[in-house]
């Protein structure tokens, strides 16, 4: 193989590419932020009979879980444009990563919720509890520990599909590391150190997840 | 080496393409889904019997695949290629890419469902004379698969997702358009609908079907 | 003939049977009684070399179980053993349960196989269930299905490990019938045990374990009836 590793490109240009992963970090982070908040109304819309409110439910939560992450950020980038709406590549991407974060969450929610025995309810209201009580101190504690893990997880894919910005034009992690490799040709090396700078930032979020559940979940479950 | 142009517009006059591209995602998922799953009870397999050490080699090694996405795996794969002087088409890179991705996840699948086994299974049919192999082949093997099954339908359901980025990337390969035009035009709704139908009567049959057999085993 | 001499088992640092003398002959039926920890499982884990032994020697009909040249596979064919939980395989009928082994290990015809299969099956009382799935069937009748699989591989004896225990009171009657059975055939059985009035019943011999040894050992109309150890009458008041 006749191909020269020239390093010293890449790392010249590391503090673009450093900046490339905070925009990564900051654009999962809030749509899972702002997901989340969805989710929760999804989840309850589709757990109550709601009419309008659970079809839409519905709807929303199989079109996310059933169609591909980049046909989403598609269409929010060209597909909204055929209605004049011309969103940004960040925008583009942080709205179709809402969107199905926001889906699968609240079938997480769901889950989560209907795994908790009706048993325990009636026994904070028969100890006395009014429903808040027995929601705010039983139940939907027991529900975060049963959730906790699917949204890590869910963090950790919203990470990994926002490279799919690199495809709009967005300058997260993977965008900014197209822009560079194109000026400079150094196309292996751009790529494998953002590779690595996935799998550290991958790591990272998983390590701080169990250490925070260490300290969150002592000993329960 | 080509740099990779991945700013493209989308015109009627890509149609046919896009057919053509979405067909691939059938071929596509369902060799990622065959090979990735053979190779991934293999390995989950070897990861449930072995020690300490050789397992956490494994994880490590599969993680990463786990770990980076796609996209920059499938760039890395078929420009390392090229470099290597062997460009092969953007399909075939895909398929490669894919299918080890999957693995990855199908090993972590298999592995759980092979350690889920109770061991006290294993210590009634060794006291029947079974020999460590047999029990492994009649017993273990088995129970450890079926148990399985609804992890491995939602890793082949984000499979068929995935493939949706390995057509687009062969079909932009296969345009070479410039980087700066970014053209929004009427024509993308209408196929990007039409796509997005496409994945979606595919996916949410197959998702229903699995919860049917999900209920009906835990039943 | 089993034949224990001197057996020592630890678990790492503790000492779980500290001395173990015994001996079952042909036809002979031994209950082993005593309180959780005393030992008494384990010793039957060793006897057909689940568990390995630091220090002593277990000889079944001549053979040295846990001498390195010993084949294990081969020597547990000649020990049956049903466990306090019946461990039926989920993924095949009863028959198939039962079957299995006599065809993969014994190397019988798949017909053979389920000749003996069915002979132990109705022995044990399951004659209307060969092609149910275990899961199906109550706990008793598992047990029972656990009985019949290990029958089925002509074992010269039966080790028993509390395979009551787990069950709901209303069903260890019809287990227990099935041990009475196979008693009156003359099958040598070593049964560890919390059934004591069983056990007085239909042994030979009774052993009462206390803290990894051999606390009192003789036939049940002295051991249980009339014990002479001091431990012996604590534990038998407390369960009695």
């Amino acid at each position: 193989m006749d191909y020269q590793f020239h390093w010293n490109t890449v790392f010249q240009n590391m503090p673009e590419m450093l900046q490339g992963a905070f925009v990564t970090l900051h654009v999962s982070v809030l749509s899972m932020l702002i997901g989340t908040g969805i989710a929760v109304l999804l989840a309850v819309a589709k757990m109550n009979n709601l009419k309008f409110f659970s079809q839409i439910a519905i709807a929303w939560v199989e079109v996310a879980r059933n169609t591909p992450a980049l046909f989403q950020i598609y269409m929010a980038y060209f597909g909204l444009g055929a209605f004049g709406i011309h969103l940004s590549p960040y925008v583009a991407v942080l709205s179709a990563l809402i969107f199905i974060n926001a889906g699968y969450l609240a079938e997480t929610f769901r889950g989560g919720f209907l795994s908790i025995p009706k048993t325990q309810y009636s026994a904070s209201k028969s100890l006395g509890m009014s429903t808040f009580q027995a929601y705010r101190y039983i139940i939907l504690p027991q529900m975060f520990r049963r959730v906790y893990h699917p949204m890590t997880n869910q963090f950790v894919w919203s990470i990994l599909m926002s490279s799919l910005g690199i495809l709009v034009g967005m300058s997260e992690l993977s965008g900014e590391t197209q822009r560079l490799q194109s000026l400079s040709f150094r196309t292996l090396e751009f790529f494998i150190v953002a590779a690595v700078l996935y799998y550290l930032i991958t790591k990272l979020v998983l390590l701080s997840s169990m250490l925070i559940s260490r300290k969150l979940f002592r000993g329960e479950i | 080496m080509s740099g990779m142009s991945l700013f493209t517009p989308l015109s009627w006059n890509d149609t046919g393409f896009i057919l053509t591209g979405v067909w691939n995602t059938v071929i596509i998922s369902v060799l990622a889904i065959a090979v990735g799953s053979m190779l991934g009870v293999i390995i989950g397999f070897i990861r449930a019997e072995s020690g300490k050490f050789l397992n956490m080699v494994l994880g490590s090694l599969l993680d990463i695949l786990r770990s980076v996405p796609l996209i920059i795996q499938l760039i890395l794969f078929s420009t390392f290629i090229g470099a290597m002087g062997h460009p092969i088409s953007p399909f075939a890179a895909g398929s490669i890419v894919l299918s080890l991705y999957t693995m990855a996840f199908m090993g972590e699948v298999f592995r759980s469902g092979f350690e889920s086994v109770p061991h006290s299974m294993n210590i009634a049919a060794r006291s029947l004379g079974l020999t460590a192999w047999q029990t492994i082949y009649h017993i273990r093997f088995p129970i450890g698969l079926r148990s399985v099954f609804p992890s491995w339908l939602g890793v082949a359901l984000s499979v068929i997702k995935d493939s949706a980025l390995v057509s687009v990337i062969g079909y932009m390969e296969l345009l070479r358009t410039s980087e700066q035009l970014i053209s929004r035009t009427q024509q993308p709704l209408a196929i990007l609908v039409g796509i997005g139908i496409f994945y979606f009567v595919i996916s949410y049959p197959l998702s229903m079907f699995g919860k049917r057999i999900e209920r009906k085993m835990a039943a | 003939m089993i034949d224990i001499q001197n057996v020592h088992k630890s678990f790492g640092d503790l000492e779980v049977l500290k001395g173990i003398d015994l001996k079952v002959e042909k036809g002979e039926v031994l209950s082993i009684i005593g309180g959780s920890g005393s030992g008494k499982s384990t010793l039957l884990y060793c006897i057909n070399a689940i568990e390995g032994i630091q220090d002593g020697k277990i000889i079944v009909d001549g053979i040295d179980v846990h001498d390195k040249a010993t084949n294990k596979d081969h020597l547990r064919q000649k020990l049956g053993m049903v466990f306090q939980q019946w461990n039926s395989f989920p993924h095949l009928t009863v028959l198939e349960n039962a079957a299995l082994a006599p065809r993969i290990v014994k190397k019988l015809s798949k017909d053979e196989a389920i000749e003996i299969a069915k002979k132990e099956l109705i022995h044990v009382g399951l004659e209307d269930k060969f092609d149910i799935y275990p899961t199906k069937m109550s706990g008793g009748q598992q047990q029972r299905l656990a009985i019949a699989r290990a029958l089925a591989m002509r074992p010269d004896y039966m080790l028993f490990d509390e395979i009551t225990s787990a069950l709901d009171p209303e069903l260890v009657g019809e287990v227990l019938d099935t041990l009475r059975i196979l008693r009156d055939e003359g099958m040598t059985m070593i049964c560890v045990t919390h059934e004591i009035s069983f056990a007085r019943e239909v042994s030979d011999q009774v052993a009462f374990f206390h803290q990894g040894i051999i606390e009192e050992m003789g036939p049940p109309e002295q051991v249980i009836s009339n014990p002479q150890k001091e431990m012996t009458k604590k534990f038998l008041s407390k369960v009695l």
